[in-house]
């Protein structure tokens, strides 16, 4: 038996009174594929920013091959071969892909040979990325491909990945596992990342388990099962998501024709999009992200008032110019997909982000009552289980998991007559994600129509009632999602489908 | 015809000391920092140039003088904002206002002295091409060096690594630090080299354009050459082409003046801001534009590990 490539022993590591990492052990073989499993807050994150050198343990060490390293920055870890992917992407916007990748790796290549290389990885594992493309253009799950390829180009030797399916379709986050298992066949240690059982079942050698920054657990996942996994984690089983069927009403939120041009020429044009969601109905739109996602949830929004007045209507109304005040006064509520910048303001405190779509503490003049904001800030805190230190917290000072809880939270509370909702449960952990699929369906229940736009299938088919597709800026047309199965959503997602983009692409080859 | 080229050859002279200073400011502000003590550092660079000039009899000297000051002064301004984290527009506005005061106060035994006689500068063969000579062939070398910085600066921007570390640490600190590289020293290493371009622009003026030295001398050029950053949407070949763009309404208000047109004078002082907002509001009109060129922490403080 030869020394783990990575052991750690004893890490301990505090943030004021909160000890995010208390006597951590863990080893990791080579070869292997190592799931860290554990709820938002476990202190998965901070651990492998231990191992990564981006922060420093207050206590333990830290075995690389057998032999006591000392890795003081993200330089000495690289220098080692440790490459990572992180949950918040480090990229930087102005910047193209290619530039992106070539900043994390050594200097003795050149642009050019960076370029090949990402389209040969890009090929090789089937992540489709344009390296010439800026950053800001793309979309989270696009981004997420470039820190993929970035760490898959330093050929490393110890691989950590923080979560990195959370955007991803289950056709490439298969495709990711195979990828995956390639490299740990090489001889490449995997450090994963993730809260999603399924996940740690099919791909993971060796699983640990954190709770409250402690070990609780270490295991094999091949003989365990999503229950028991979960029991180690959360303390509890998962809870189950109840559901009847809907009770479909009125029609509430309806797009007839919607066409937008790109903002730019790496934007997606919005064709002709038709879609109804009626009150009392869940609607789901799937799809690969970059597809028109984050341009149709502008139109829908008020984010973007460039759509023809008519081509959108919310009871019959015309809205397609109105803002997205104008739109959440008659109704609309909006989960956006950046939590931080577009959901909430970073530096603001989480009883000041409830002002930015709720009203209630405002008195005459613009008068803010304090006490009635924190109370109602106190409120959605306690009511969606967000661990924070109080309404006063900056709401960048909360993990991922948690201000999104908060966010959907906030708008939940306001009792919407329709929800836009982008990416509901991204980066949120097993418990909270049911919980917030449940008030989702219990809005549903009590009449709201709901539109959730996501990328992960599974949740689309537990949420909504009827399933549409985008792909290149076209929207299938709808089916029950009791009628459809992952492989037809899957074929929708490339366009195949009648008078879909890709369907058109295939007819015109095959005439050739 | 013979008027124009000389307007061109004056245009280009005043041209120069605003591009150098423009291209240093660039450096600082590609990198996340704004220094809007470039007012300052001119008049301390033109001082030190000046005194060096005059003593040592070498404008080369002077030039070396000047951009030892500015670095120097940069090196502190730096220092109180990248390493303490002071506001950077606080202590820029303190490095102008300290910049005025100190030139004046060690620049009082060198006002009224002259350096010695003004050489004529003159490219061979090319001087002598009718018009093209006099109006871009017999300027002073500083001219041109700062044509050959220029192209020097977009190179480094654009074609290498550490370049596009600089721009990387101005777009994003955060990422730039969790990728392992040091945002503190790369902006500091900015910081003190775009002082030391103001350096050799402050000395330009004292020792080649005026050439002399008067308290407040530098009249204003230090906030010229801010507002040209932005003007270029922070891209050095643009730069050149605003400085030339000021340098030149500078100048056709001089010659204006000479002519007898009847315009005020401050009227024409005016113009280069005048142009500034204009070409502002202009550049406004295309987000795209100002995201992909504008480093998103500019003046934004960085504290790592935080």
């Amino acid at each position: 038996m030869s020394a783990p490539r990575l052991e750690l022993r004893h890490i301990t590591k505090r943030y004021g009174d909160v000890v995010a990492n208390d006597d951590v052990g863990l080893a990791v073989a080579p070869g292997e594929i190592h799931a860290i499993l554990g709820e938002n807050g476990a202190g998965k994150s901070t651990l492998m920013k231990v191992v990564y050198g981006a922060v420093a343990p207050d206590a333990g060490e830290l075995l690389w091959d057998g032999a006591p390293a000392a890795i003081q920055s993200p330089h000495d870890a690289r220098a080692l071969g440790i490459a990572m992917v992180f949950q918040h992407f480090s990229l930087f916007d102005s910047l193209t892909v290619a530039e992106n990748v070539w900043l994390g790796l050594s200097r003795t290549v050149s642009l050019r040979e960076v370029v090949e290389g990402i389209r040969g990885k890009a090929a090789e594992y089937g992540l489709d990325l344009d390296p010439d493309r800026p950053v800001h253009v793309l979309s989270v799950g696009e981004r997420q491909r470039v820190e993929i390829v970035r760490a898959l180009l330093a050929n490393p030797r110890l691989l950590i990945l923080d979560e990195p399916t959370a955007v991803l379709t289950p056709q490439a986050a298969e495709k990711l596992f195979e990828t995956l298992r390639k490299l740990a066949a090489t001889g490449c240690s995997i450090l994963y990342i993730s809260h999603k059982l399924h996940e740690i079942l099919a791909l993971c050698h060796q699983c640990t388990v954190l709770r409250g920054g402690r070990v609780v657990a270490s295991c094999d996942p091949t003989r365990e099962s999503t229950a028991s996994l979960s029991r180690m984690m959360i303390g509890a089983e998962p809870p189950r998501l109840e559901r009847r069927p809907a009770n479909v009403g009125p029609l509430a939120l309806s797009a007839r024709g919607l066409a937008l041009p790109g903002h730019d020429r790496f934007g997606v044009a919005l064709e002709d999009v038709s879609l109804d969601v009626h009150a009392g109905e869940i609607v789901g739109i799937a799809g690969v992200s970059g597809n028109g996602q984050q341009e149709l949830l502008a139109a829908l929004s008020g984010e973007d008032p460039r759509a023809d007045a008519g081509a959108i209507q919310l009871f019959g109304q015309p809205i397609g110019r109105m803002g997205a005040a104008a739109r959440r006064k008659r109704g609309l509520h909006f989960v956006p997909e950046e939590r931080l910048g577009r959901g909430a303001v970073p530096s603001l405190s989480l009883a000041n982000n409830m002002l930015l779509t709720r009203h209630e503490a405002l008195r005459a003049f613009g008068w803010i009552d304090r006490a009635a904001l924190r109370h109602q800030a106190s409120g959605v805190l306690r009511r969606y289980w967000v661990k924070a230190s109080g309404p006063a917290a900056a709401a960048r000072s909360l993990s991922g998991g948690n201000l999104q809880k908060y966010i959907v939270g906030r708008e939940l509370d306001a009792v919407p007559k329709v929800l836009v909702v982008a990416q509901p449960t991204w980066g949120v952990d097993v418990g909270a994600a049911a919980q917030i699929r449940a008030e989702l369906v219990a809005l549903r229940d009590a009449g709201c129509a709901v539109l959730v736009v996501s990328e992960e299938l599974e949740e689309l088919f537990a949420l909504a009632d009827r399933l549409h597709v985008i792909a290149k800026g076209r929207l299938s047309p709808s089916i029950g999602s009791a009628e459809a199965s992952v492989e037809q959503i899957g074929e929708w997602m490339s366009g195949l489908w009648t008078g879909g983009p890709g369907q058109a692409a295939a007819l015109a080859g095959g005439a050739r | 015809m013979n008027e124009l080229a000389l307007l061109v050859a004056a245009t280009l002279s005043a041209g120069t000391p605003l591009a150098i200073a423009g291209l240093g400011l660039l450096l600082n502000e590609r990198a996340g920092v704004l220094n809007l003590g470039a007012e300052g550092m001119l008049l301390i660079s033109a001082v030190a140039g000046f005194a060096a000039a005059y003593h040592g009899g070498s404008e080369w000297l002077g030039f070396a003088a000047g951009a030892a000051a500015g670095a120097a002064v940069a090196a502190v301004f730096g220092w109180l904002v990248v390493w303490l984290n002071t506001n950077q527009y606080a202590t820029g506005l303190a490095v102008s206002l300290f910049g005025s005061g100190f030139s004046a106060f060690v620049g009082i035994d060198y006002v009224g002295r002259q350096l010695g006689e003004k050489t004529a500068h003159a490219v061979p063969v090319l001087a002598d091409v009718p018009f093209l000579g006099p109006a871009l062939f017999r300027q002073h070398p500083m001219v041109y060096v700062a044509v050959a910085l220029v192209a020097a600066a977009a190179f480094f921007l654009y074609r290498t690594r550490a370049g596009l570390v600089l721009r990387a640490v101005g777009e994003s600190p955060q990422s730039a630090h969790a990728l392992g590289y040091g945002v503190r020293r790369i902006r500091l290493a900015a910081v003190v080299t775009g002082g030391a371009l103001c350096g050799v622009a402050g000395a330009f003026l004292s020792v080649v354009y005026t050439p002399l030295w008067v308290e407040g001398m530098v009249a204003g050029r230090g906030w010229i050459a801010l507002a040209l950053t932005v003007f270029a949407t922070w891209r050095p070949g643009r730069i050149l082409l605003g400085a030339y763009l000021f340098g030149g309404v500078t100048m056709l208000q001089l010659h204006l003046q000479a002519q007898g047109v009847q315009m005020p004078s401050q009227f024409m002082a005016m113009l280069p801001y005048v142009a500034t907002v204009v070409v502002l509001v202009l550049i406004s009109r295309n987000p795209l534009w100002i995201r992909l060129n504008m480093p998103a922490s500019l003046g934004k403080p960085f504290f790592p590990g935080a």
